[in-house]
């Protein structure tokens, strides 16, 4: 009978589980990172969920749904496609220190 | 008509993947997962999107994925229905092929003729980046004429193959064009798609930052230019009738369209356009239209 | 211009078994060719998913298939592709979500799957395919020859040819249940002689359901995609190194992975002569140890090697010879991939000499049994003299005489003490060509 506790026998196919941050931390892929000025800032202003514009765009989904929207750093790559489909311009683009 | 606050809060794709920044793709990716919901099935053939969802061991989205080999995406999701069918599980689980331009219109065409001509039911959805993009934007039967790739350093020549007229041409039940400039337009269409029973295609321009040739941040500005310069018409064709989607009706009119060299100079690829060039994009652009208002009239 | 759609999933085929065509349980002994052999094993194994393309000479398998389903006696779900490269996606896709696949091809059709050969036996999927061998172009042959066979060997899967077509049904059985054992997890491929099986009518003894059912439980595989409660990426890029991210795990490397795949595969050898043990004890019906038949070896001085086809006519030639007073026996080597040089040499230790009768060519070298059982006995002290021939390329008919002469000259090359790399062809024909004149073919060109 063939011994079946084998190490080799543990490894199949190539499989996955799921993980924050695959590529590491990707907030170092940019020095710019993107500021919201609070007192522009639609939502915020009116204190009604409304506008979200940079979340809805946002291609990393680093932007959250809330008032005022939070933008995590440590993924952000600084793309600036929240500055510009800003509709009352509230979102710069500043450089920082990379940690 | 969806509005932001319509659009689940949940994200099924991890931040910190392997996108380019300002990635029209990963952007699409995120909408149609949050249209698609947890009961899915993804697969993916060798494109951008492969390397999106991460190296061994560890990947970046909440739902399943089955990665297949470059001209495999249409028989790879019929493989996944055909198994569901023989468990019975098939009512419950969304299986949707996620192909980039290559994997579609190229290579990935005969598979997809194929599991589209059987009957299976699934989505096939094609991001469009109009190159081969992954192995460094080499030429695709997507790209437009006259664009610079690597394969052809001095414009494509020839047209860019419409797919969505040639899965019209298969008789099914829904076919859509969008865009990652247009995100409520995109949700809407998944959710369309994810109720019907069959064979559903959707085309998806995807603005690509280093292939085209812009600043990450324009991704969305220039898709938009897309639609608005009438170059990229949003419709959707349900069960064979022609419905115009509402982002791009008011483009009917020839003089609300912006003039098709407002999009063209915002690409680099597009540098080497010669006046004829870009009077061939004019013409190109009225005729899509002309057409268009036909099929509205004869419907 | 409107296209109404009729598209209801595709599932035309999905009939609900009713009690009249309900499988009847009994062992029924049946006349049928080694493709409707392949087809009832096919339906006996209760495949869930089979995706084929019709390709001489194996197009009756999935024609068979397709009458099972419409009938009811099988409940599976064919998906009738557009080429052989999507026949084994679809398996391959369709193993990975959990069902019991198969398939069936020749020649071109899997030269034409060979991108997705490696990726099932890298993704440790037990996918059934059965071969009817024939030879590839150009130019264009829709004969039997083993060219096709040989051609996948380097893949990963595991490699049983068939001499008859009861074996056909036998071996497929017992595949599902190799490949399915979780110390193995790798696809298997069934061969046999395309037109000298395939169509060729023998009787063969279907089992009863009940027992066979017994022997071959449903499929645990290791990967179910449609098992949602985890989240599982499956075959992403695997950069060369190990990956590890501390608390989160590790992963192993594209190495470890392929370390893996070959330490299985030369670990299946037990498996498969277990399987065949058990299947005899359940059955009666045994192949020789599974892994090779042999025919009057015991106290044979001379071996002839071969496969399929050719073994089952080397019979005949040994016949022959043994009444001549030769001591001349036969290996028909049943599993060619994992090789077995382990139980070759151990055969071979105490025999003087091998005839190896190819009906293939390694291109450039010579008939690869030929070569291969060369490297197997390399070191061996006391190692038998091989000399190798090619036979029956593309159809051609392998007469009993050819076989003798070879043997022949084999005995009279041996004496001379050269081993010869020439290939040897043997039941070539060039002299009914007209105006054949050896010295003009083989005239050297001085310019």
């Amino acid at each position: 009978m063939t011994n079946t506790k084998k190490d080799y026998q543990k490894i199949l196919g190539s499989v996955q589980k799921p993980v924050k941050g695959e590529a590491g931390k990707t907030g170092t892929w940019s020095s710019k990172k993107p500021v919201i000025d609070l007192e522009k800032c639609i939502p915020v202003k009116s204190g009604k969920e409304s506008c979200f514009n940079c979340w809805l765009f946002c291609p990393e989904a680093v932007v959250s749904r809330t008032i005022p929207p939070k933008i995590d750093l440590v993924y952000c790559k600084g793309c600036g496609i929240c500055m510009e489909e800003c509709p009352v311009k509230a979102i710069s683009m500043e450089e920082v220190k990379i940690e | 008509m969806v509005k932001v606050l319509d659009i689940p809060e949940e994200e099924y794709i991890y931040p910190g993947n392997r996108a380019c920044a300002g990635c029209s793709m990963a952007l699409i990716y995120r909408i149609a997962l949050k249209a698609l919901g947890p009961k899915t099935i993804i697969t993916v053939p060798a494109s951008c999107l492969t390397v999106l969802h991460g190296m061994q061991g560890f990947c970046t989205t909440k739902v399943s994925v089955l990665h297949t080999p470059f001209a495999t995406t249409g028989a790879s999701a019929s493989g996944i229905v055909a198994s569901l069918e023989d468990k019975g599980l098939d009512k419950d689980i969304n299986v949707v092929a996620f192909a980039g331009d290559g994997g579609t219109v190229d290579i990935g065409i005969q598979a997809l003729s194929g599991a589209v001509e059987r009957g299976t039911n699934f989505i096939f959805a094609c991001y469009d980046n109009e190159a081969y993009m992954n192995t460094g934007v080499q030429r695709s039967g997507s790209t437009p004429p006259g664009a610079f790739s690597t394969t052809t350093p001095n414009g494509k020549i020839g047209y860019k193959k419409n797919m969505a007229k040639i899965l019209e041409a298969h008789g099914v039940p829904y076919v859509a064009t969008a865009i990652s400039s247009y995100p409520l337009d995109l949700y809407e269409k998944f959710q369309k798609a994810k109720g019907i029973l069959g064979p559903k295609y959707l085309h998806i321009l995807a603005p690509c930052p280093p292939g085209w040739g812009y600043e990450p941040k324009d991704s969305i500005t220039i898709g938009r230019l897309a639609v608005q310069t009438g170059f990229w018409p949003l419709y959707e064709i349900i069960e064979g009738k022609f419905i115009l989607s509402n982002d791009s009706r008011r483009f009917l009119n020839p003089e609300k369209r912006k003039p098709i060299e407002e999009y063209l100079k915002t690409q680099k690829r597009f540098k080497g356009l010669s006046e004829e060039d870009i009077l061939n994009y004019k013409q190109y652009v009225n005729a899509v239209w002309e057409e268009i208002k036909e099929r509205i009239e004869n419907e | 211009m409107s296209c109404k759609s009729n598209f209801n999933g595709g599932s035309e085929d999905r009939v609900t078994i009713t009690e009249n065509s309900k499988i009847t349980s009994g062992k029924k002994l049946k006349i049928m060719t080694g493709n409707h052999a392949a087809a009832q094993a096919f339906r006996q194994a209760r495949v869930g998913v089979v995706a084929a393309y019709p390709i001489t000479p194996q197009s009756p398998v999935v024609e068979k298939i397709a009458e099972f389903i419409s009938k009811g006696k099988l409940n599976a779900r064919f998906v009738k592709v557009e080429s052989e490269h999507s026949a084994l996606a679809v398996c391959c896709a369709a193993s990975s979500t959990g069902s019991r696949v198969g398939t069936a091809t020749s020649s071109h059709g899997l030269m034409l799957m060979y991108e997705m050969l490696p990726w099932a036996a890298g993704n440790r999927l037990p996918i059934i395919i059965n071969l009817a061998t024939r030879a590839t172009g150009a130019p264009w042959s829709v004969w039997t020859d083993h060219q096709d066979f040989i051609t996948i060997r380097d893949v990963g899967w595991i490699q049983l040819f068939c001499e008859n077509n009861q074996e056909i049904y036998d071996t497929n059985i017992q595949a599902f249940k190799i490949a399915e054992d979780p110390r193995v997890y790798l696809p298997v491929i069934c061969a046999y002689d395309g037109y000298i099986l395939s169509h060729t009518v023998m009787p063969v003894l279907l089992e009863d359901q009940n027992e066979l059912d017994e022997f071959l439980p449903p499929l645990v595989h290791h990967i179910n995609l449609s098992d949602l409660s985890t989240v599982k990426g499956i075959d992403p890029v695997t950069t060369p190194h190990v990956r590890d991210r501390g608390r989160e795990g590790s992963a192993p490397g594209y190495f470890e992975y392929r370390y893996s795949l070959q330490k299985s595969l030369e670990n299946s050898i037990d498996i498969v002569k277990e399987v065949h043990d058990a299947f005899a004890k359940k059955f009666g019906r045994s192949y020789g140890n599974g892994i090779y038949k042999t025919y009057l070896a015991d106290d044979a001085e001379i071996i002839i090697l071969a496969m399929g086809s050719v073994a089952a006519q080397a019979r005949m030639a040994i016949k022959s010879l043994r009444e001549n007073g030769l001591k001349i026996g036969l290996l028909s080597l049943k599993m060619f991939r994992p090789y077995p040089a382990k139980e070759l040499r151990e055969f071979f230790k105490e025999k003087n000499m091998v005839v190896v009768f190819d009906r293939d060519i390694g291109y450039g070298y010579e008939g690869v049994l030929s070569y291969e059982l060369k490297s197997a006995l390399y070191g061996l002290k006391s190692a038998p003299y091989v000399k190798g021939f090619i036979v029956g390329l593309g159809g051609r008919d392998i007469k009993t005489k050819d076989l003798i002469d070879g043997v022949h000259k084999a005995i009279a090359q041996e004496k001379t003490g050269v081993i010869s790399y020439h290939t040897d062809f043997l039941g070539l024909r060039l002299n009914e060509l007209e105006n054949y004149d050896e010295e003009e073919y083989f005239k050297e060109v001085d310019e």
